[in-house]
């Protein structure tokens, strides 16, 4: 039986540890050289920081989670550098790409876990060099051992908000601000009284605690209202409203950005798997059962792209659907570890809840954004244009749902494939059409999932 | 936009071709890296006039920072490892 599983993070280590102790040789595709997935992105030969220094309070996790990847390597047959940029499941055939070459591959089923990326909304300036999400300026000083800039403001919500300006500040980066828009009583609400994982609250409240004894400024409940430079290529501040109404301007040379994070869905929903709103995380998120199954016989996810859970249940989440692909074939699964398990996921879930409506993705922060603010960074089409594509007197008439408004403005049709403007875009749309998101619909995926190269441009010379 | 080379910089240099004009980086730095931590300042300019761009997600979903390397065509600059004699240019 050939299964493969996509992608080498916390799900796709742990799916593939399971197969490979049923005694099974999956085909284990990944985008990235080395595994890890993006929370446990290793650094390229010859960067010395320990995994202390690295992954901080998550290093016993991380350097786990590697231990069992190089231990799997060798198992399966790993291809490392392979996107996977097409699923065509009627065939079970994956369409991948190496090193410029694509190739199909047929299996008999085949796991995803393909993560996420961050949830961002778009504000005037964001485009401009010197912006990055959240997880990217995390990656930049996790693999890259840079900083986004001199002197960096933080702006978003959520966990890895914190997370990241804590990474930043110890590792001896100047941190102007961190910026929250949540306001402090709504966290507090949310999460008094809800069950919650401790351990989680702690390392978070751990972080604020050490950032504001370090004299960073740190805001709850503020507005951003724009990025703003002198040169093209750069920036001097962030604009902000304060809780209390009042105006700021932070000198900064780098912002990084972004309000939790959403499901990398495009394989599942090209292999069609029916996709659906989660309104608890406000996600788009591909439709399975508690141990990954979807509804297309041979298909599972796990992991982030499956959901959003973290890293943690990232690993228990690949465990359970490797053992769910054995289950449906007829192979002896353990059935102890999937209640084990299927418990702490449970338990991680009702936490997961508590978060959730602790860190809410700012819907009216997305559906007022001022019309000049570019929308979709690909094909630069304002939350003006996008408007303008839903009011009925347009040449059009009006656009009912996000696939319409892509077909009239351009959004999402970018190279990006709306995975960076789709979530803001949807609720731009939704507020001007009095719906909300799970009725404005989403934009469905196309193959290539990323960009090809075109051979014609191979040998074009510099 | 400027990254700070902050930790785990005492990798050998190397050198690699931008626009014509030789520069430094370090091995193991991507095509991101060594030109915005150098002086490029960004990576594109964006065909839609609304200005210079150099990256966002620098996770290879945006597609946002590809740039061109003699030889491969367009790349994404935060996925493409920077290496000895490469010939960069502006997408
Ligand atoms: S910065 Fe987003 S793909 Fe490279």
């Amino acid at each position: 039986m050939k299964v493969a599983v996509v992608g080498a993070g916390p799900a796709g280590v742990r799916a593939v540890e399971q197969l490979v102790r049923a005694g099974l040789r999956p085909l284990w595709l990944d985008e990235a050289p080395d595994g890890g997935g993006r929370i446990y992105q290793r650094p390229p030969a010859g960067f010395r920081r320990g995994a202390a220094a690295l992954y901080g309070l998550e290093a016993k996790r991380a350097q786990a989670l590697h231990a069992a990847l190089d231990a799997a390597k060798p198992a399966a047959e790993w291809r490392p550098d392979t996107l996977v940029w097409d699923v065509t499941w009627a065939e079970k055939r994956l369409h991948l790409l190496h090193q410029g070459r694509a190739e199909a591959v047929e299996v008999d089923a085949a796991i995803l876990c393909t993560g996420a990326m961050d949830r961002v909304v778009p504000l005037p300036g964001w485009t401009r060099p010197g912006v990055t999400t959240l997880g990217g300026a995390q990656i930049a000083l996790k693999a890259q051992g840079c900083a986004i800039g001199p002197k960096v403001v933080f702006l978003g919500s959520g966990p890895l908000l914190w997370l990241v300006a804590y990474q930043y500040m110890k590792a001896g980066a100047n941190v102007a601000a961190v910026l929250d828009t949540t306001g402090f009583r709504r966290k507090l609400g949310a999460l008094a009284g809800a069950p919650h994982d401790p351990v989680t609250l702690a390392k978070g409240l751990y972080y604020v605690a050490r950032l504001r004894a370090a004299g960073v400024r740190v805001a709850e409940g503020v507005t951003p209202l724009a990025i703003e430079g002198e040169q093209p290529d750069a920036i001097s501040a962030l604009r902000w409203r304060d809780a209390a109404g009042r105006e700021h301007s932070t000198a900064c040379d780098a912002v990084g950005l972004g309000w939790g994070v959403r499901p990398e869905l495009q394989l599942a929903d090209l292999a069609g798997v029916p996709i659906g709103f989660d309104t608890v995380q406000h996600n788009w998120v591909p439709q399975r059962d508690a141990l990954g199954r979807t509804p297309v016989p041979g298909l599972y996810v796990a992991g982030d792209g499956a959901g959003i859970g973290g890293a943690v249940v990232a690993e228990m989440a690949g465990a359970c659907a490797a053992q769910a692909v054995l289950d449906d074939a007829g192979l002896p699964a353990d059935q102890k570890l999937v209640n084990r398990l299927q418990r702490r996921l449970r338990r991680q879930a009702r936490f997961r809840a508590a978060l959730e409506r602790a860190f809410p993705f700012p819907i009216s922060l997305a559906a007022t954004m001022p019309d000049e603010t570019i929308l979709c960074r690909c094909e630069a089409v304002t939350a003006g244009e996008l408007r303008a594509a839903a009011a009925p007197e347009g040449p059009h008439g009006a656009a009912p749902e996000v696939n319409r408004a892509k077909a009239f403005t351009r959004i999402g049709m970018g190279r990006c494939q709306g995975r960076v403007c789709g979530a803001a875009a949807a609720e731009v749309l939704a507020a001007q059409l009095g719906t909300d998101a799970a009725g404005i619909g989403r934009l469905r995926g196309q193959a290539p999932v990323k960009p090809l190269p075109m051979p014609a441009w191979q040998g074009e010379s510099a | 936009m400027r990254l700070v080379r902050l930790a785990d910089q005492d990798r050998p240099e190397i050198t690699f071709c931008f626009e014509g004009a030789a520069c430094t980086a370090r091995e193991g730095d991507t095509l991101l890296t060594a030109l915005l931590a150098g002086l490029a300042g960004f990576l594109r300019q964006s065909e839609f006039e609304d200005g210079p761009r150099a990256g966002f997600c620098l996770m290879g979903a945006c597609q946002d920072c590809r740039v061109m390397v003699e030889g491969q065509g367009r790349v994404r600059a935060c996925t493409t490892r920077c290496t000895a004699g490469m010939r960069v240019r502006r997408a």
